[in-house]
């Protein structure tokens, strides 16, 4: 417990932000911003996908279809590897390991969440699509002003399980040496050399403790939403924070 | 940017050979932290079920642990931290017996194992409790209850997040290489770094990859389709 304390004491900041301010920003600030970047980016092309795979025409329904299952059914360090050789050659510049990450993320989490939003534009009644549909809004009016924002609200836990899963994913960078927190306890783990099992279990404590928090707020939002649909006849979609599946 | 693909290359003795071991090493890891974890979370499953407190508790917070830290950060736990808490002993002996494959095989199989035990509880939570009652009444014990009625119900209820859950556990395996375990993706890095044939090498390992989940997901279905119980 003395060694926890006595590491947390000369490395605190190292693995709170990196260097920053006498040198780059790293530890849990980058894991933070790139999880936060990561998700936000990947929010349109997620509603995107997602309409894409409920449309009508075939050639969309089954393009999407195809980014799913492919991204469902490759590791992500794979990915990371692919955007790491492949990015720098299309754009015709090098790029750095936050960018490199950063883009893998969006992939990544464009692809889980247009299944989370999917569902809950399925979760909905038929009714409603209907209905809009016969008061006259066309097939994007319906989507955009009747449907998305239901389904968006009643996926909102889903969401955040989705935003903690992006933290557990930036973990990942490590592999290509961006500096965030996985990166900054394995620096200071060489460094001290001598006590590897007290700066992976801050590291692991540190990870622990900010992903319990979002959880246990998706698990209350969840709570709130089954109780104001309850009165309603919309059924929630079912909860999908149990099954999120992730690194 | 022209890209010539030329896959001769992968057929070159000193690379089909790694890429084979690879191959092989990714099978074995994936097999043997799936056992794991389905024993591991069956266990912890029952015990969630059960009357104790305590365990109920106790399985609680191993499911949150597991499941609120990144899996690459509980491999390097058991990697580099586990070992100097043994024995010198136990030490020599695992660092003798291919050490980076065990950790990998139990950081990944004892992740997995949380969200395999959530996916059976939420199936052992759909039948009904009057089925164990009843089995209990009729003599069975809390186990044989188990074994015999309850979980053979919830198992195929559970099908579809357990097979999800096997697809991400074959994903996962990739995370060995981060502690140099030579499985596919260290292998493909390596031979990258060789041979300087980026496309070709990465492009024949996603397709590994990808080629194993989809069968594991078609495997899973025809499974569902197999043992759905009729009538539900």
């Amino acid at each position: 417990m003395d060694d926890i304390l006595q590491i947390l004491r000369d490395n605190g900041t190292l693995l709170l932000v990196g260097q920053y301010p006498h040198g780059p920003l790293g530890g849990l600030a980058i894991t933070l911003l790139l999880s936060l970047f990561g998700i936000l980016l990947a929010f349109p092309f997620s509603v995107g996908i997602a309409l894409a795979r409920i449309s009508p025409f075939c050639w969309l329904r089954w393009s999407a279809t195809a980014l799913i299952y492919v991204v469902r059914g490759v590791p992500l360090v794979m990915f990371i590897f692919w955007v790491y050789f492949f990015v720098p050659l299309l754009i015709g510049q090098t790029v750095t390991g936050f960018t490199t990450m950063l883009v893998t993320l969006v992939i990544y989490e464009s692809a889980y969440l247009a299944e989370i939003i999917r569902a809950g534009i399925q979760g909905l009644p038929r009714g409603q699509f209907e209905a809009s549909r016969a008061v006259g809004l066309s097939y994007l009016q319906t989507m955009f002003k009747v449907l998305l924002p239901q389904a968006l609200y009643n996926m909102v836990p889903a969401i955040i399980s989705q935003f903690v899963s992006s933290i557990k994913e930036t973990s990942l960078g490590y592999v290509i040496s961006v500096n965030e927190l996985t990166f900054a306890a394995s620096q200071i783990n060489s460094t001290l050399l001598t006590k590897p099992f007290q700066v992976f279990f801050i590291l692991a404590a540190i990870y622990f403790v900010l992903c319990l928090i979002l959880t246990q707020l998706a698990r209350i939002v969840e709570r709130r939403i089954a109780e104001r649909r309850n009165g309603s006849r919309v059924t929630p979609a079912k909860p999908v924070t149990m099954s999120r599946a992730t690194i | 940017m022209s890209i010539s693909l030329d896959f001769s290359l992968l057929l070159r003795e000193e690379y089909s050979q790694a890429i084979l071991k690879g191959i092989a090493t990714m099978f074995e890891l994936t097999a043997l932290a799936w056992l794991l974890a389905a024993a591991v979370g069956t266990m912890l499953a029952i015990v969630r079920m059960s009357n104790s407190r305590l365990g109920q508790a106790a399985v609680a917070a191993y499911v949150e642990v597991h499941q609120n830290v990144p899996m690459l950060v509980l491999i390097f736990l058991w990697y580099f931290g586990v070992p100097g808490l043994l024995p010198d002993e136990m030490q020599r002996w695992i660092n003798a017996h291919n050490s980076e494959f065990l950790f990998a095989f139990i950081g990944i199989g004892l992740c997995m194992a949380a969200y395999i035990s959530e996916g059976l509880r939420s199936g052992i939570r759909s039948i009904p409790k009057s089925q164990l009652e009843a089995s209990r009444a009729l003599g069975l014990s809390y186990l044989q209850s188990f074994r015999l009625v309850v979980l053979p119900q919830a198992v195929r209820l559970a099908l579809p997040t357990l097979v999800s859950h096997s697809v991400l556990l074959f994903k996962n395996t990739s995370l060995a290489m981060a502690i140099g375990a030579a499985e596919l993706t260290y292998v493909t890095r390596e031979i990258e770094s060789q041979s300087f044939r980026t496309v070709e090498v990465y492009l024949f390992s996603t397709l590994a990859y990808l080629a194993v989940s989809l069968l594991i997901m078609g495997g899973g279905a025809a499974l569902e389709h197999r043992y759905r119980i009729k009538g539900r």
